[in-house]
């Protein structure tokens, strides 16, 4: 830099010198042909021209012109900020926090949503998965592959490297203490289809990925680190899992997931001889593919397509109807999307107030200026070279609050990630990484923009002399516009953020208030590996599982206990299609209701409402009749105003509860209401009222078909009614329930409270971050207003005097000041209304357990957002009202 | 273009160079210094033309500029051009000429 100066200090008077030598010659030469000395100098001079103009014009042959008027700008901005720290530090300040606040949002949207999967060519890889008419992804998510179909499919493909996932869990009772795990079941080429190499050993061999072959896992990572050290010395040693030995070959690399949490283990899929997989109806595999060399997505899609309808006449009874897909396999990210993209609407929305404030504050200063911006275009500046002054002083201002940003979205990043509730998908992924920069950069300089080109297109160009001969006293009507045109967009901002805000309120404080449907006081429940030796037996399972409830009803503090498969509020469903008739429609034409199994005590424990008939009792069992309870909302769904109780239903998806059956087997009689319980909401307070799928209905666990006993098993909680604190007794069941082997593990104890609690997490969670949106913007546009109105009063002094001198009363003056004001707001609610009921309705959408409160709300927050501005006008409205009028008219 | 053809044949400092295009031309083109020195640069920076300093005898340092290669390359394309151009002017002043040619 100093050095580019001092080669152009050079280069200059090299320049000098070569035109001095110019002159001289041509002075001699006039010399010589018998001028006088003066004659001769002044010849030279005159045939030269202007020397001035001549170096002038050379220079800028030098190039770089621009770059050393921009160093000049800078300096000149620079010292221009030594002069008002006040300004810098508020507008920095104010630049700052929306610049950082916006990095953060963006640095989620980045990592979880725009940042490709982290293997090598992730654009080759795809998901297959199946589609069958009526499947709703909504409450199933995508449809996943039968075990025999993936075979098929990865047998039949040309253009694909198929490799197959299935999520499992089970009690792992060696090497530590006996706990419950996640595992996948994957098959041998999963790591070498993503290309992911082993932290430590092997991958499964294709020889392992058979029935009967020897029994090898490989560690999680993490589980590694935890249990084994991190010691490389971990193959060849074991772990048991469900009663089997399994010998370790390796360790998958830290990080490692594909689908939810990283597990704990891995095992090889096609060892797993359960019958589920070899079922074509049960869809548990996840197919992951890459695509081979040459081979394109097209091809895979019509090859895959072939297989998907092969299979679907082949084996007509369980795949009729249902194609296979192939699509780019993306980051499974679930609906956090749409939240995230919310949020960073939300953050734009007070990055664009503190863009305006900015520009407000820069356009005061300008027009403070307009004197010497008009001396500077009288001595011959052009337009373009003011505007690129204006603009470099909010470059320099946004690029280096956008500096601070960064530096405040680094160090708040964490802090706000631990903050989120429940899990981000792809959280370790989020990182300030060159995404994010560019993306700062990129708002730095689109902040610069806008907050520098009111200031600079307000540069004087015309009447110059004017301006000059006027003063600085005077305002154009267009100034003014400009000034108000600041605070309508920044009140109008504010709006959308204050009815947002308040909507979440409303629906928070909504659905605090609702009845859950149980009582969740004193409530526990927890999950519960049945000891494997139990599960290897369907016959025992009933028996493990009534042992388990014994156990847990004599642990002191306990009022009464039951075994559940699926807990209100907390994650996990079962549904069935169901019809009131034998004359049962297809599968997608059936309405749907979420079916739960439990023991006897389950109502007394959960604090269930009875309002008809009875619950289970020990005579329901297989080979019994099949009986269901129903809940209000299905009874009346199903039977309107008719009684339900004593009526039946027909579930034909529902296995049949006989005994002795090894295999599904479908009901010839329908299931038979035996009573009528209230309705409990199990999306969670917030979700429950809009969840596609409301109506519930129970059936006796004692009546579960025996093949499906030991999936059921994995699904099943324990829950217990205390006299004390639920917490407290965690510990005495743990105990208690690990039962005779001491390998019954217990884990996922939650209270009732907890999860009812969690359910409006992601509400509390946005409440929370939109409140201090809303309260930033509204104190944003606050100062504007204070800003604006103080240097527009500050400006008509003269007028105010005026006023006075000719009768104006101090409140007369107020009141003028006040108006201005008010004009303002209202206009700028005006605007912002309309954007509010969008930005409502956008929320409603999105969020969970939203009312339609878009009106009122915004009914209730005009009239603070009014009263916040006024205290905001008041004190300039004050001081202008105390305008002594001799002063003010001496002044002119 | 002139001030590249008037480089050709030796390097030269601005005075003299503005000189000879008066000359030469029979003082008819009189190339004004308040262009000159712009153009002298401007060509400097696309590398045609060189510079350095010679002490002359009568006193000042002078500014010598001399052609280079590349300014050579250009003159040339630009005289062929320039001799297109008034070939074919020629011809639309004197059309019964080029009639007669065959």
């Amino acid at each position: 830099m100093k050095w580019a100066f001092w080669r152009r200090e050079r280069r200059n008077e090299e320049l000098k010198e070569e035109i001095e030598a110019h002159l001289l010659l041509a002075e001699r030469e006039a010399l010589e042909s018998g001028m006088t000395k003066k004659e001769a100098r002044q010849i030279a001079r005159r045939e030269f021209g202007n020397v001035g103009v001549t170096e002038e014009v050379t220079r800028d042959m030098w190039g770089g012109r621009w770059l050393f008027d921009f160093f000049y700008d800078l300096r000149y901005a620079v010292r221009g900020f030594r002069q008002r720290p006040g300004f810098v530090a508020v507008a920095l300040l104010t630049l700052a926090l929306g610049i950082g606040a916006t990095t953060v949002m963006f640095s989620l949207v980045s990592g979880v949503l725009l940042k490709p999967l982290p293997y090598q060519q992730p654009d080759r890889l795809v998901a297959v998965n199946g589609h069958t008419e009526g499947w709703n992804e909504k409450i199933y998510g995508e449809q996943k592959l039968a075990y025999l179909d993936f075979l098929d499919c990865r047998r039949e493909s040309h253009s694909l490297d198929l490799a197959a996932l299935v999520y499992n869990s089970g009690t792992l009772s060696a090497p530590g203490a006996p706990q419950y795990v996640d595992y996948f079941e994957i098959s041998s080429n999963l790591f070498s289809v993503l290309r992911v190499p082993l932290a430590v050993g092997r991958a499964f061999l294709p020889e392992e990925d058979n029935i009967g072959a020897a029994r090898v896992a490989i560690l999680g990572y993490s589980f590694w680190q935890r249990h084994f050290d991190g010691k490389g010395n971990v193959l060849g040693s074991s772990v048991v899992l469900d009663q089997k030995r399994y010998t370790i070959v390796g360790v998958a690399p830290a990080g490692f997931r594909l689908y939810g949490n990283e597990p704990e283990l891995y095992t090889p899929l096609g060892q797993d001889a359960a019958g589920y997989l070899r079922n074509r109806a049960a869809q548990p595999v996840h197919v992951v593919g890459r695509l081979r060399s040459g081979a394109t997505l097209r091809q895979a899609q019509a090859e895959v397509g072939l297989t998907g309808s092969h299979l679907a006449q082949a084996y007509a009874d369980t795949n009729k109807g249902r194609s296979l897909q192939v699509k780019r396999l993306e980051p499974p990210v679930g609906d956090v999307g749409s939240i995230l993209w919310l949020l960073l609407g939300a953050v734009g929305l007070v990055l664009l107030i503190a863009c305006a404030n900015v520009a407000s504050l820069m356009l005061a200063r300008a027009i403070s200026r307009e004197r010497e911006l008009a001396m500077r275009v009288a001595l011959g500046a052009s337009r373009g070279r003011l505007v690129r002054q204006c603009l470099t002083e909010s470059a320099l201002l946004s690029l280096l609050g956008g500096g601070v940003g960064v530096m405040l979205a680094n160090w708040s990043l964490h802090p706000f990630l631990t903050f989120w509730p429940g899990d981000l998908p792809r959280a370790e992924e989020v990182q300030l990484d060159w995404r994010v920069l560019v993306f700062t950069v990129a708002m730095s300089v689109l902040t610069s923009v806008l907050c520098g080109l009111a200031p600079a297109w307000r540069a004087p160009v015309r009447e110059v002399e004017q301006t000059l001969r006027a003063g600085a006293r005077t305002l154009t009507a267009g100034t003014r516009r400009l000034h108000a045109a600041f605070v309508v967009s920044e009140i109008a901002l504010a709006i959308i953020l204050l009815v947002s805000a308040g909507m979440l309120g409303r629906a928070l404080l909504h659905a605090a208030s609702l009845d859950p449907g149980l009582d969740i006081r004193n409530l526990l429940v927890m999950r519960v590996g049945l000891s494997p030796a139990t599960l290897a037996d369907p016959a025992k399972i009933p028996a493990g599982w009534q042992d388990l409830v014994n156990r847990a009803r004599n642990v002191p503090g306990v009022q009464s206990a039951t075994a559940v498969d699926i807990v209100p509020m907390r994650q996990g469903n079962n549904e069935y299609g169901y019809w009131t008739t034998a004359d049962v429609p297809p599968e997608n034409k059936q309405p749907m209701a979420l079916a739960s199994s439990a023991t006897p005590d389950y109502l007394k424990v959960m604090g269930i409402p009875l309002l008809e008939g009875r619950f289970f009792d020990d005579h329901d069992r297989l080979g019994s009749e099949p009986v269901i309870v129903v809940d209000d909302v299905l009874a009346k769904s199903a039977f309107g105003k008719q009684d339900a109780l004593g009526k039946s239903l027909w579930i034909p998806n529902m296995p049949c509860p006989q005994p002795n059956i090894n295999k599904f087997v479908e009901c010839s009689a329908p299931f038979k209401i035996a009573g009528v319980v209230g309705h409990v909401r199990y999306w969670g307070l917030a979700g429950d009222d809009q969840a596609q799928l409301r109506a519930q209905f129970y059936y006796p666990f004692a009546q579960v078909a025996p093949p499906f006993l030991n999936r059921w098993s994995q699904l099943m909680s324990i829950a217990v009614r205390t006299t004390v604190p639920p917490l407290t007794l965690v510990e005495p069941l743990r105990r208690e329930l690990r039962g005779a082997a001491g390998d019954q593990v217990l884990y996922q104890a939650h209270t009732m409270e907890e999860l009812a609690h969690e359910s409006l997490a992601m509400q509390r969670f946005l409440l929370l971050l939109f409140g201090i949106f809303a309260g930033l913007a509204l104190v944003l546009a606050c100062i504007g207003i204070y800003g604006v109105l103080a240097y527009l009063t500050g400006q008509r002094v003269p007028e105010i005097g005026l006023r006075m001198a000719i009768g104006a009363s101090p409140a007369n003056v107020t009141w003028l000041v006040l108006r201005q004001s008010l004009g303002m707001v209202f206009l700028g609610i005006g605007i912002g209304a309309i954007t509010a009921v969008a930005a409502g309705r956008i929320l409603e959408s999105l969020v969970e357990g939203m009312q339609p409160t878009v009106l009122s709300t915004l009914v209730t927050m005009v009239p603070f957002l009014v009263l916040a501005a006024m205290l905001a006008s008041l004190v300039p409205a004050r001081r202008a009202s105390r305008v002594d009028p001799m002063k003010a008219l001496r002044q002119e | 273009m002139l001030i590249l053809q008037t480089l050709q044949w030796a390097p030269r400092h601005g005075y003299a160079l503005s000189k000879a295009i008066r000359t030469n031309s029979g003082e008819i083109l009189k190339v004004d210094t308040g262009s000159l020195y712009p153009a002298l640069h401007r060509l400097e920076r696309k590398g045609w033309i060189a510079s350095e300093w010679k002490t002359s005898e009568l006193g000042p340092r002078l500014r010598i500029y001399r052609l280079t290669q590349a300014g050579r390359r250009q003159l040339m394309s630009e005289r062929s051009r320039w001799e297109r151009l008034t070939a074919a002017i020629a011809g639309i002043l004197n059309p019964a000429e080029k009639e007669n040619v065959p």
